[in-house]
């Protein structure tokens, strides 16, 4: 199930794209987290998920990008905009911000954050592919090809040529999912079940 | 300039994880939590789209699909349970929802 490798490629953009785009993603998520009033928050998420959807697109993933885009950005925090302006919560807009055991959680915070360089950095220094004998993190050595990814995705989710996909019986599963869950959220909001 | 791997792009989902972790553990707004989760589940779809870009499969891109699959509905189960939630109790503070403690 290995699409073609188109290896003569040039890079899709500079790497200024990738810092620009990944400090917006961060700076933006610390203001999801800082900010007191929760529509500032969603605004904040937005343009954190607009930033990521630029990265999938650096990383030659242009089906992802556009599902990011419209499902992510254009209906769950459509969603969550509904919800802020439904619970009218201008009260807590005047209360604190943190628990009072945000000490705690930062330091969880903290442990997992060394957690994550130590396993990063041990991937790019220590181990090693059995099968090449290179660093099992390489540089970015697999080009996909851009124009047919959208096919080949489709291919792995619905199935090509008679046959059924790799992820057809999961696909069937998530569909299944997003039914219990609109199920859920329906009845959930009734005052009378 | 040094060219863009795959560590950049995990370094970068790794910050996202943790700010996500701190909005979920420090933060007493109900929504705000709920918008972590959100940050957490990006983060770990930018890891695997960068993985299926390393290994030059789709593998990585179709799991992230379903990701995005499982965050919508999660976030509709959730917000649906807070409106339930704030059209009783008229609160909606982390601290003040604490019917199960002892």
């Amino acid at each position: 199930m290995n699409p073609v490798l188109n290896s003569g490629m040039a890079p899709v953009a500079t790497p200024w794209f990738f810092y620009v785009l990944g400090g917006l993603a961060v700076a933006s998520g610390v203001a999801v987290i800082t900010r007191r009033n929760a529509v500032h928050a969603a605004l904040a998420l937005i343009v954190t998920l607009l930033s990521v959807a630029g990265l999938y697109l650096m990383l030659y993933a242009p089906f992802v990008a556009g599902v990011q885009i419209i499902v992510y950005a254009g209906g769950i925090m459509v969603l969550f905009l509904f919800v802020i302006m439904l619970v009218n919560i201008e009260r807590s807009s005047k209360e604190r911000r943190f628990n009072r055991m945000w000490p705690v959680g930062l330091a969880a915070a903290c442990a997992l954050m060394a957690l994550f360089v130590s396993a990063i950095v041990k991937g790019k220094t220590v181990l090693t592919d059995p099968r090449t004998g290179q660093a099992l993190w390489p540089d970015i050595i697999a080009k996909l090809p851009e124009s047919s990814n959208t096919q080949q995705i489709a291919g792995m989710l619905y199935g090509e040529a008679g046959r059924m996909g790799q992820y057809t019986f999961a696909f069937e599963i998530a569909s299944l999912l997003l039914l219990v869950a609109i199920l859920g959220a329906v009845i959930m909001t009734k005052k009378k079940i | 300039m040094v060219p863009i791997t795959t560590f950049h792009y995990l370094v970068v989902a790794a910050a996202l994880f943790v700010l996500g972790v701190i909005g979920v553990l420090t933060r007493r707004n109900v929504v705000i939590v709920l918008m972590s989760i959100e940050l957490i589940l990006n983060a770990v779809n930018l890891n695997l789209v960068a993985f299926s870009r390393m290994w030059g499969n789709l593998n990585g891109q179709v799991f992230s699909i379903f990701v995005t699959v499982d965050a919508a509905a999660e976030a509709a189960v959730g917000l649906g349970i807070l409106i339930a939630f704030f059209r009783n109790r008229e609160t909606i503070n982390v601290d003040e929802i604490d019917l199960l403690k002892w």
